[in-house]
């Protein structure tokens, strides 16, 4: 009865892990291959960027320096990478994302997997709203010029 | 609980997990016939059982006892959540040793480190739990105390003077408009130097009501009742019909002063004190109380600036029995009467007496009429007694020995524990026939019903709050644990499902729907919420200062350093005070410092919050410091030093990170 079971259990486990090592191996490469397509994932789906806001790139730079700088530097890497150049690798949605949704990015965006493996620190979630994550990144816009 | 279900897995799983366990259990059968018990005789197991992630259905609020804490169950399961420090210091998180706590345990006989806590009491609105606050009194140096259940911590304390033995508290009326205090030894009020033998000359009990702010839940000693020098031993607020009253129970009217357990005896009957609030408040409102001047301490938390503040009371009002016709009643209570508890109605008072042999039932509307038609039988210093047949509406006979305390269930039954006979009886409202009963192990103190003191009990289980457990668990030395039982109420027959230890004593507790408070629980401080004096809010602010022999640091905290991390310039006879910010605004991410040599204790900082370590260096040297919470992948790696000089060195105040 054991054995029986036993093979079932092992087929169904083998059969789980292969449709889900298929499925995060694809979105894996695609999304490394271009990451100025990965949106990311998390509660900002698109973000529409103009031109630069002045006062809203100010108000994000504040944020940043009380919320981020423990961990990340603009020029340097940190306890994070370095922010410089950021909206030129990344995009505008998967930024916020990646300051909003840290804990499931990390576990399941393929940059930001990545970049845990890499960092070996969680991104840690400070509890922005969306408005200040969107400050933030117009900060980064500002930084880069972008 | 519901029973787990194995059909809710995926087909294929199901079925053969049913087959694999049916294999697995007739494979480990052969050693007896428990697993036969357990799946043949109604399987208890699956009834406290809560899957790995999922939530009990109960909060489990249980007094600590000599612990001086409260300890947060789960019910079914019977696991304990999280220990609040109240009434004694907490080395664990710094409760009574940081800066910002140490006010919460100040009284008029200085600083203490420990209470005895007893009766945790959830704040009610309509005589139904509101999730608001938990209250629980302090015995020892009386004192009460309101936990706030977002944070599910103290943020407040205030001492009740002119008393000895705050055992008849808290117990709020039926919306919190009071909670109650009384004085177990009665004491010279004021206190002062005489012979004990003066007893009955010098000695009062003072009864307190404590007027609760509805909005910030702020407690304040609204008036004392300066009674005769009886022991007041429990309250039970009334509700409903009774809602405007509070009931006492006393012993020891015999006015004994020494050998109680025998001289206090002696009488057939001692007494249940009818206070009727309503009236203590009109004439307080019409000014008959006096000022009576005592010092005792109130002490609450700021929660904008993360600190707590004492403040010393210099008065109290007072009121006089014989000064207030209407307000107070002796109802007699045979045999040392003990509990005093209100069913859901507010019609009936149930007294437990602790060497009775039935439980007397009292009627709150035969009380009513026996207060307007007079049934008096002489007073005692101005409060009428009242005859004990004009007031009792019935009698459970033969249920057992030493009822101590009831509480009710939704389906007119009344559970009464008895610690002689180590039981719970199980009685009817109304006929005050015994219908079941069901041992403990051992020797029951309280019990409780989820809202079982309420207007509306959640008639589910009973805890049996245990004072002995002697064989129930695995030996550890001459002190065993402490423990409490779950019992199932729902059927005709009580039914034991499950043991649990608990910490301290579990003297009492209070149960409630666990969504009644899960979706107002505070996860992190806001840092823009904080507005601690020492905060920094951005590690660019952390900083040394000097000022005199104080040197105050001003550092953060996040996964995982400190900033600054190295600092020197401290000497020897510095008094350093540790301003510590976590600056995570993430939830479950708390930090730990921990300093070598220090000789309080360490700071477990939650996130968004400031904590401070006095610290005071006795030797030169570098004394390193730590997270002490384990917070990620490079926790070992937080970490940092102090450079500290002798005294009269000329190292100047530096301090870095990461250069």
């Amino acid at each position: 009865m054991k054995n029986i079971c036993g093979l079932f259990f092992a087929g169904l486990i083998i059969a789980v892990i292969y449709s889900c090592s298929s499925d995060s191996n694809s979105a894996t490469t695609d999304a490394l291959a271009d990451p100025m397509k990965n949106r990311g994932i998390g509660p900002v789906s698109s973000v529409s960027t103009g031109t630069l806001d002045h006062t809203l790139a100010a108000t994000g730079k504040s944020i940043f320096e009380s919320k981020c700088t423990a961990c990340h530097k603009i020029e340097v890497k940190h306890v994070g990478p370095a922010l410089n150049g950021v909206t030129e690798r990344r995009t505008p949605e998967w930024i916020m994302n990646m300051i909003l949704n840290p804990t499931e990015m990390t576990q399941k965006d393929p940059i930001a997997k990545d970049l845990l493996a890499t960092y070996m620190a969680p991104m840690a979630n400070q509890n922005l709203t969306q408005d200040e994550a969107r400050a933030v990144l117009e900060f980064f816009r500002s930084n880069d010029n972008n | 609980m519901k029973p787990i279900s194995i059909i809710k897995v995926p087909f294929n799983v199901g079925i053969f997990g049913i087959l694999f366990a049916l294999g697995a259990f007739t494979g480990c059968n052969n050693n007896g016939s428990k697993h036969e018990t357990i799946l043949g005789g109604g399987d208890v197991a699956s009834e406290v059982y809560v899957a790995p992630g999922k939530y009990d259905d109960f909060y489990l609020f249980a007094s600590g006892g000599f612990s001086g804490q409260v300890g947060v169950y789960g019910l079914p399961s019977g696991r304990l959540f999280r220990v609040i420090p109240v009434f004694s210091q907490n080395a664990e998180n710094g409760w009574g040793y940081s800066e910002e706590t140490k006010p919460m345990l100040q009284t008029s006989h200085g600083f203490i480190p420990w209470g005895d806590s007893h009766h945790p009491v959830l704040s009610k609105t309509d005589g139904n739990a509101n999730g608001k606050w938990l209250f629980i009194n302090e015995n020892n140096t009386p004192r009460i105390a309101r936990i706030n259940l977002k944070t599910f911590n103290t943020d407040e304390i205030i001492e009740i003077p002119n008393s000895g033995g705050n055992h008849p508290s808290p117990y709020c009326t039926e919306n919190t408009e009071y909670l109650v205090a009384g004085t177990r030894f009665s004491v010279p009020i004021e206190n002062k130097d005489v012979p004990i033998s003066s007893y009955k000359e010098n000695f009062k009990g003072a009864i307190s009501l404590v007027k609760v702010d509805p909005e910030s839940g702020k407690m304040s000693v609204a008036v004392q009742i300066i009674c005769p020098p009886f022991d007041y031993d429990k309250n039970r607020a009334g509700k409903g019909v009774s809602r405007d009253w509070t009931f006492f129970t006393c012993y020891n009217s015999e006015q004994a002063n020494t050998m109680l357990e025998a001289t206090a005896s002696q009488n057939d009957k001692d007494f249940i004190l009818a206070v009727n609030w309503k009236k203590a408040e009109e004439y307080l409102n019409a000014g008959k109380a006096k000022d009576f001047k005592v010092n005792y301490y109130h002490n609450y938390m700021d929660e904008s600036k993360q600190t707590a503040f004492s403040e010393i009371m210099t008065s109290v009002k007072t009121l006089e029995p014989k000064d207030c016709p209407g307000m107070l009643y002796y109802m007699p209570c045979p045999k040392s009467p003990h509990g005093v508890d209100v069913n859901p109605t507010g019609e009936y008072i149930a007294a437990g007496g602790k060497l009775a042999a039935l439980i007397p039932v009292y009627s709150y509307d035969k009380m009513i009429k026996a207060i307007s038609g007079q049934q008096f039988d002489g007073e005692i210093e101005g409060i009428p007694v009242l005859k004990y047949d004009a007031v009792i509406a019935g009698e459970v006979q033969k249920p057992g020995l030493g009822p101590l305390h009831t509480e009710f269930d939704d389906k007119g039954y009344g559970y009464t524990s008895f610690f002689l006979t180590s039981e719970i009886v199980k009685w009817k409202i109304g006929t005050w026939e015994v219908v079941d009963r069901i041992p403990t192990y051992y020797s029951i103190g309280h019990l409780c019903i989820p809202g079982g003191d309420s207007k509306n009990p959640y008639g589910k289980y009973v805890i049996a709050l245990n004072k002995i457990t002697k064989d129930r668990y695995l030996p550890t030395g001459p002190e065993v644990c402490q423990s409490a039982q779950l019992i199932d109420i729902t059927g005709e027959k009580m039914k034991l499902l499950l043991d649990f230890p608990t910490i301290g004593e579990p003297h009492y507790a209070q149960a409630c729907p666990a969504s009644l408070l899960t979706g107002n629980a505070t996860k992190i401080y806001k840092l823009e919420e904080n507005n601690h004096p020492y905060a920094v809010k951005n590690e660019k602010e952390g900083r040394v200062e000097r000022k005199g022999n104080e040197v105050h640091i001003y550092m953060t905290m996040i996964r995982s350093h400190f900033a600054p991390d190295n600092i020197e310039g401290v000497k020897v006879g510095d008094v350093v005070y540790c301003h510590v910010t976590n600056l995570e605004q993430d939830w479950d991410v708390p930090h730990g410092f921990a300093i070598k040599g220090a000789n309080n204790a360490e700071l477990l900082i939650m996130p968004g919050e400031t904590r401070t370590l006095k610290w005071e260096p006795k030797e030169a040297g570098v004394v390193p410091f730590y997270c002490s919470d384990f917070c990620s992948a490079l926790h070992q790696e937080m970490q940092g030093y102090i450079r500290v000089s002798d005294k009269n060195s000329n190292v100047p105040v530096s301090f870095r990170l990461g250069e």
